[in-house]
């Protein structure tokens, strides 16, 4: 059902209205029903931070009980940040507080970023040459595949030539022990 | 060169060119979130660990150049007064949150001021770049280069699943968030922009209003940023940006074509009363200089008015903020007293266009 007011959104409101006996049914979105009158909403003085902390409550919520202890003496080596300061602040305390409180993260981050968990962008240039390599042979192998279903064989063997220049290089630079 | 060039003018050198769409979009700017592999964020650090990263970007960065933004210099936030801050801050160049850090934190400014590097944030590194207009691809190809050229020197806490550690959940991945400033003056009229922001907010972007309270756009000046930073590459998420500021920019144009068509008297009337108030009031809050500048960039760019610039406003709108008035006046200020000041100052900037 539209929204009877902007003709666009979804009406996820039904007020029912009773005037002098009369009733009236409206449908209205959130939206409108707030420049309406119609809703009393604080929502604008909630930040960011309230949504995040309202996320790690609702996770801890939904797990059974006998690992609520469990998670709040978890302890971050490093930097001491404790799982309780986690969820209250929605912050980590250092990079190392990504393995420390690795279980609970995934829920979190896909409902920051569009059910997103895993980093498909840039990579530090220096420190992870290895990963770069990675990146770029799973590219060729993907481009490799394509090629053969469309049956471009010549092209094919030189994107394979490619792929095993790489893994060579990597492996060399793996015993070098370059930084992974 | 001190601190004081970067607080005597109100307007960034690179604000002096005009961008692509300069009619409507004002700024893009583009930041990356970066940290230390071996330090705790500044959340959790001791003033001590927060020392490591200090000394390390002073090392290896003060007063160094790098491509076109020349003589890097370091302001610790310990040694800068309140006001100058403040300047600071309605410059864009600094964050509230950095000012409120004050021990082991402070900025990085390139002499152009189109990079600032907030050091100790929320972040060991906040890198922002700046360019006039609407230029995403150009934005992002430099932040990439800058980040490189970092990077040469310092070991970014990053793991292959995750991306760039940050300090925040919603920053984590690439650490990008690209923003365009936007001057939505018939949109916002027309209470088109209103409905526009919900559709926005679904494809991971965020609407929001600058030198305004909440949601509130005071001078019809809007931030469109992307929410989303993981799962995405850099590259799309620019992209998705990009699309969604053109179609605004189109929407806006034609939004004022329609209203000059169906109300253009009453539009020039408004405009031309705007134009009255600035010249002549002897008493201005902010909020309606802010208003009364909107129109008058809306009347120089639909050519109701023509013998005056754009820069001069967006010269006028921060020179015109609580912190530039006292630099400006030498002095601490009653909002009352700013008042005062602010309209004699738009009134005297805008006798020197008539001569």
């Amino acid at each position: 059902m539209k929204c009877e007011i902007c003709q666009q959104r979804a009406a996820t409101l039904h007020l029912t209205n009773y005037i002098n006996g009369k009733k009236t049914e409206v449908h209205l979105c959130p939206q409108c029903a707030k420049e309406n009158g119609n809703l009393d909403s604080n929502e604008e003085q909630y930040t960011i931070h309230d949504l995040l902390t309202g996320l790690f409550h609702n996770y801890s919520n939904s797990t059974a009980k006998t690992t609520e202890t469990k998670h709040n003496e978890q302890t971050c080596p490093r930097c001491h940040m404790t799982y309780q300061q986690f969820s209250q602040t929605g912050k980590f305390g250092c990079s190392q507080c990504y393995q420390t409180f690795s279980d609970y993260l995934d829920p979190i981050f896909k409902r920051v970023h569009g059910g997103n968990t895993k980093h498909i962008g840039k990579i530090p240039n220096r420190q992870h040459v290895h990963l770069r390599h990675k990146r770029l042979i799973q590219d060729y192998r993907d481009q490799l595949q394509q090629l053969i279903i469309e049956e471009r064989f010549e092209d094919a063997a030189k994107v394979r030539d490619k792929i095993k220049e790489l893994e060579q290089k990597s492996e060399s630079s793996h015993e070098q022990g370059d930084e992974i | 060169m001190s601190l004081q060039s970067f607080i005597d003018k109100a307007i960034s050198p690179w604000m002096q060119e005009e961008g692509p769409d300069h009619d409507i979009v004002l700024s893009t700017r583009l930041r990356l979130a970066r940290n230390f592999t071996d330090v705790p964020f500044p959340l959790m650090a001791e003033d001590e660990k927060l020392k490591i990263v200090t000394n390390w970007i002073k090392e290896h960065f003060n007063h160094q150049s790098f491509e076109q933004y020349k003589n890097l210099e370091y302001f610790a936030m310990e040694d800068l007064q309140p006001l100058e801050k403040q300047v600071l801050v309605e410059k864009h160049l600094i964050s509230p949150f950095l000012v409120e850090r004050q021990k082991e934190s402070g900025v990085l400014l390139s002499k152009n001021e189109q990079v600032s590097l907030m050091v100790n944030e929320e972040d060991h590194i906040r890198l922002q770049l700046y360019f006039p207009g609407l230029q995403l691809d150009r934005a992002l190809e430099e932040a990439f280069k800058f980040d490189d050229w970092l990077e040469e020197k310092i070991d970014y806490a990053f793991d292959e699943d995750h991306g760039y550690l940050t300090s925040c959940p919603t920053n984590v991945g690439t650490g990008l968030r690209a923003s365009v400033m936007m001057h939505l003056p018939a949109l916002t009229l027309t209470g088109k922009v209103r409905k526009m922001i919900p559709a926005i907010n679904q494809l991971g972007l965020v609407v929001r209003g600058i030198y305004g309270e909440g949601s509130e756009a005071a001078g019809n000046i809007y931030q469109i940023s992307n929410q989303v930073t993981l799962g995405r590459t850099e590259q799309d998420i620019i992209d998705d940006l990009h699309s969604v500021v053109e179609q605004l920019i189109d929407q806006e144009r034609y939004a004022r074509e329609f209203l000059v068509e169906k109300s253009g008297l009453r539009l020039e009337d408004r405009i031309f009363r705007s134009y009255g108030i600035l010249k002549y009031s002897r008493i201005i809050e902010s909020k309606e200089a802010a208003k009364c500048l909107s129109d008058l960039r809306l009347a120089i760019d639909i050519g109701y008015i023509k013998n005056l610039s754009t820069a001069i406003l967006s010269e006028l709108m921060v020179l015109t903020q609580p912190g530039f008035l006292q630099q400006y006046a030498q002095e601490t200020l009653t909002p009352e007293q700013r008042d005062i000041k602010r309209a004699m100052i738009i009134r005297e900037r805008l006798r020197l266009e008539d001569k």
